[in-house]
């Protein structure tokens, strides 16, 4: 029989408003195996703790339970304390009387008795509880950043110059992300390529760093310290290590006609090509789905004029294995499709563009040279409108669009309407805006200046229709400070898209078992208080993939992703988790369910002689389980036909044990 | 179709006993009654020649026998399998449940077992024994002399609604194999979705009270090869045979529907086995169903090594929300 101590904790009025919490003690008296129960203010105070320990000393107690918070809050907490008294730190049971008692109802009666519920099912769960002691496993001293933008980048430079290796695996040609195809940025107006490149090239350079890019990651198995990742290295049709980059296969290539989508397909390039000057590693790729070559066998011209002799048009994908100690998710986003937003008439005028679009034809890179020339008949525009918060900020139950605000568009707008205005002092800008967000430093100052030294228009309201008519744009809008109806005819209208989890990010969190939201951005193992990392232990968060971003933020997270790789992969040893799966000989039918479902392949079969109970010897198949890599996911557990299979710390029998408790 | 006989068989295994290819056979023979058939070991083509018999009511799956059988003894054990058979000799495969290589298989065709009950249905008390004629079956009985009924108004309710004359396993068959049928299987469970929960209710409840817990559904059915089987602990409260509950209040029989969901092959043999004729096939099938209707089509057994979709994680995989709301108050 366990000697059972019960601590119920008051977090102040946090539980003790709901629960009456000296009833909950005393009711708790009385359970099986229960020596003492006491209540306190706050248990996880020094205070607190100190009670608890002095009850363990006293009593020889041999379990505890503590009703308090969420177990994630605070079970490490009073797993330390038992501890320092002597007791094994998986003998202390939380039941969480706070998170899933007293904030969630608001009746003391129902509060008391579900806490007292909620108390029982942990005492019987105690009184099953063994002592454990948890294994130790290896961690394997490099990190996987998955995306090559500005956090994938910044991030791998900061893990490399720590000293470890990192592999950044990156589906385009090449490295650079979002932040390459911008033209300046807010709020120094900067040019993008200018403090980016280099960054790029430093990774390139850097001998911790290896790139992989126009790669995707396939699969991953493994667990915090030992993950193994499936990499798909696409072919390009092009030997990375012996091209040039000298370009002159992409001049030469008959095939013209290919959209251009670093470009945002306003522009063609060629069936071959280098996606921007700066481009890293700087090698050509050859197009599969438009290269006559691979398509008809016919041509054949970029390997004549290939002075490396780089080109080989019989390259297959290839997949490789890497062993990684910590992954990191840098998937980044992409601005929404305008399809459903027809009311400002994106797909009926070549001249309706987005934000990303209007980026390019300002950059000196881009189809007009740095010119802002209206994309369907190459003018000038005069007037132009910039509509905000298009698809973002929408209402949960409209059909299109997100809830939640995108963060960049204010300040990007605002850039694009200055860079407009400075350029071009014969233009007429409008920007219709919701409300305008910038919150940053010298963001609002920087906003300021767009209205009041450059003379923008901002309009509060939103644009209600785009028509086209002729080579103008008609916009209809609502001045809702002047509470009036506005008709605008425009030249262009540029559309601040809302931004989403790159399409990506969904298929990954499956791989990883990492959560998301329902808007597909990861979710942090703690909103404030680990903004970094997955609550999957070893996957951290950089950049856009987690939530909307401007290029400071992404930077600065991107840092704090690598301390945390960095203090994860500078262990030796992780301290295991006890609470592993565990097979009964006995009962075991080597049917191979388990090992099926096992996502860390964690279970082998061997076959062993047994003495059957009619006295004959039998060879059987049974399961057997490598503790240091069962993380206890417990999904053998329920697999298992004949219920061989059972969970250290959370055994069926302790689960039906606190199901009875409930149900008594 | 060749009409498989007694003297085909024992030919065959006493051709496999003479050649050392297998050192024992599993066959059937008769019991009280021509019709109470049990399958049976014989070690000699002496033993064969006397006691082996292949009619009718041949209908036992030898699948499972394989399990205990090849742990006995070296050398290899003769099995006929019927097209049926062979998805739970495949489905234990696919569980290690025994050593292939300890296995001689040969494939016998099958035009359906007799189903005793409905011959008695028909022929009224006291059947006596049974004979076959071609098509028909003469049913001796004790009161009204004999009796000649089409085989067909007498075959078993698995036979009617066979899923499959193809045999998915074999080393050796005997005539040709066949195909798999687009069969009415589905046809008495779609009934049971169709009924309201009350009608439901009591049409289980009628059924399953008249269980007696003999257990012999479990012994039989080729899914269930746990070495120890969770209602043999005798703290389950439900070891004990007598009835000592009015209706399944510890739901023995939906508890083994769900430990053999995804693995079961339809092969029927619970509800031929059942003494008190509970049509507990349609509990099974109605797992398959709707593993058909969710996750696509699966037949338990077609292939060594196929994941069963229970088990195997696929990210195209039903929300379980779409599940309960696609199957409504049949959920």
């Amino acid at each position: 029989m366990q000697r059972i101590g019960v601590f119920v904790c008051h977090c102040g009025t946090n539980i003790a408003g709901t629960v009456d919490v000296k009833a909950v003690a005393e009711a708790l008296r009385y359970e099986p195996g229960v020596v003492i129960s006491t209540e306190y203010q706050y248990m996880c105070s020094q205070a607190g703790q100190d009670m608890i320990h002095e009850a363990i000393r006293e009593n020889n107690l041999t379990g505890i339970v503590v009703c308090s918070c969420s177990p994630r809050m605070h079970e490490a907490t009073f797993r330390k304390t038992a501890q320092s008294a002597g007791l094994n730190p998986y003998m202390v049971e939380i039941a969480n009387i706070r998170e899933q008692c007293s904030w969630v109802h608001k009746d003391m009666e129902i509060g008391t008795e579900k806490a007292i519920i909620l108390g029982r099912a942990a005492i019987a769960k105690v009184n099953l509880n063994a002592p454990l002691t948890p294994g130790e496993t290896p961690v394997t001293k490099r990190a996987l950043v998955i995306g090559g933008g500005i956090a994938g980048i910044q991030t791998a430079l900061d893990i490399a110059d720590a000293g470890f290796p990192v592999d950044i695996v990156e589906t385009k040609p090449t490295i650079g992300g979002k932040m390459a195809q911008l033209d300046k940025t807010f709020p120094t107006l900067d040019c993008a390529a200018c403090i980016l490149t280099p960054k790029m090239v430093e990774a390139a350079q850097h001998e911790n760093i290896r790139i992989l890019s126009y790669s995707e990651v396939q699969d991953i198995k493994g667990f915090v310290g030992n993950f193994t990742v499936q990499i798909k290295k696409k072919a390009r049709y092009v030997k990375e290590d012996i091209c040039t980059g000298c370009g002159l296969c992409t001049e030469k290539c008959p095939q013209k006609k290919v959209p251009n989508e670093f470009n945002l397909e306003m522009d063609n390039r060629r069936a071959i090509y280098i996606p921007f000057a700066q481009a890293v590693p700087k090698v050509a790729t050859i197009d599969p789905n438009y290269c006559t070559m691979l398509k008809t066998g016919k041509c054949g011209v970029c390997a004549k004029v290939c002075t490396a002799k780089a080109i080989d048009y019989t390259q297959k994908d290839e997949i490789m294995e890497e062993k990684y100690g910590a992954i990191v998710a840098a998937t980044g986003f992409n601005p929404i499709s305008m399809k459903p937003f027809d009311e400002y008439a994106y797909s009926q005028s070549k001249d309706v563009i987005t934000s990303l679009e209007f980026e390019r034809l300002m950059n000196a890179a881009g189809p007009t040279g740095g010119k802002l020339l209206r994309p369907s008949d190459g003018k000038h525009p005069h007037t132009i409108v910039f509509v905000q918060c298009v698809g973002s900020r929408c209402s949960a139950h409209a059909s299109k669009g997100k809830e939640y605000c995108s963060k960049i568009c204010c300040m990007y707008t605002a850039k694009h309407a200055m860079l407009t205005r400075d350029k071009y002092p014969d233009t007429d800008v409008y920007v219709f805006y919701i409300d305008v967000r910038t919150p940053g430093k010298n963001f609002d100052e920087f906003y300021r200046r767009a209205v009041e030294e450059y003379g923008v228009h901002y309009v509060k309201g939103m644009v209600g229709k785009v028509s086209p008519e002729g080579d103008k744009l008609m916009v209809q809008a609502s001045d809702l400070l002047a509470d009036k109806q506005l008709h605008i005819e425009a030249d262009l209208v540029v559309l601040a898209a809302a931004i989403e989890p790159d399409m990506s990010a969904r298929p990954l969190a499956t791989m990883l078992t990492a959560s998301m939201d329902t808007n597909d951005f990861f979710t942090e193992a703690h909103p404030k208080l680990r903004p970094v990392e997955s609550p999957t232990a070893g996957v951290f968060l950089s950049g856009a993939c987690q939530g909307p971003k401007d290029i400071p933020e992404t930077v600065s997270q991107a840092g704090a992703a690598a301390a945390k790789v960095i203090g994860l992969l500078a262990k030796d040893k992780l301290k295991g988790n006890p609470c592993v799966a565990g097979s009964d000989e006995w009962m075991c039918n080597g049917c191979s369910s388990c090992e099926r479902v096992c996502p860390y392949g964690a279970i082998t079969y061997v076959t062993k002689e047994f003495r059957m109970p009619d006295r004959t010897t039998a060879l059987r198949r049974v399961a057997q389980v490598n503790e240091a890599v069962c993380q206890g996911c417990g999904a053998c557990t329920v697999a298992c036909p004949s219920g061989a299979m059972d969970l250290k710390g959370f055994a069926s029998s302790q689960i039906m044990a606190e199901v009875d408790a409930i149900c008594k | 179709m060749q009409k498989v006989t007694r003297e085909i068989l024992l030919a065959k295994a006493a051709e496999l006993l003479a050649a050392g290819t297998v050192n024992r056979v599993l066959g059937w023979k008769a019991g009280e009654f021509t019709y109470d058939v049990t399958p049976a070991l014989f070690t000699t083509a002496a033993e064969l020649e006397k006691d082996f018999v292949y009619g009718p009511f041949s209908g036992a799956n030898f699948s499972k026998y394989l399990v205990k059988e090849t742990r006995r003894d070296e050398g290899k054990v003769l099995v006929f399998l019927k097209p049926c058979d062979t998805y739970s000799f495949n489905q234990l495969l696919t569980e290690h449940r025994f050593d292939r290589e300890r296995v001689y298989a040969v494939g016998i065709p099958c035009d359906g077992m007799a189903d005793i009950q409905r011959i008695k249905d028909q022929a009224g008390d006291g059947v006596s024994g049974v004979e076959c004629d071609g098509d028909n079956l003469i049913v001796h009985t004790l009161y009204d002399g004999d009796k000649t009924l089409a085989m067909a108004d007498c075959l078993a309710e698995r036979c009617v609604n066979c899923k499959s004359k193809k045999h998915v396993a074999y080393d050796e068959l005997i005539g040709e194999t066949g195909d798999v049928i687009d069969s009415h299987r589905f046809d008495e469970v779609e009934k049971l979705e169709k009924m309201t929960e009350d009608e439901r209710f009591a049409f289980w409840q009628n059924e399953l009270s008249r269980c007696i817990r003999c257990n012999a559904c479990r012994d039989v059915c080729p899914a269930c090869t746990c070495e120890k089987c969770v209602f043999g602990n005798p703290n389950s409260g439900v070891e004990n045979k007598a009835i000592s509950d009015s209706f399944e209040e510890k739901m023995f029989h939906v508890i083994r529907a769900f430990h053999v969901a995804g693995r079961c092959t339809d092969c029927g043999e619970c509800s031929r086995v059942c003494p008190q004729n509970i049509p507990l096939h349609l509990l099974n099938r109605k797992f398959i169903r709707d593993i058909d209707n969710f996750y696509d089509e699966y037949q338990a057994g077609a292939e060594v090594g196929q994941r069963a979709p229970l088990v195997n994680y696929k990210q195209e995989d039903l929300e379980p929300s779409e599940a309960v709301e696609r199957s409504g108050n049949n959920a």
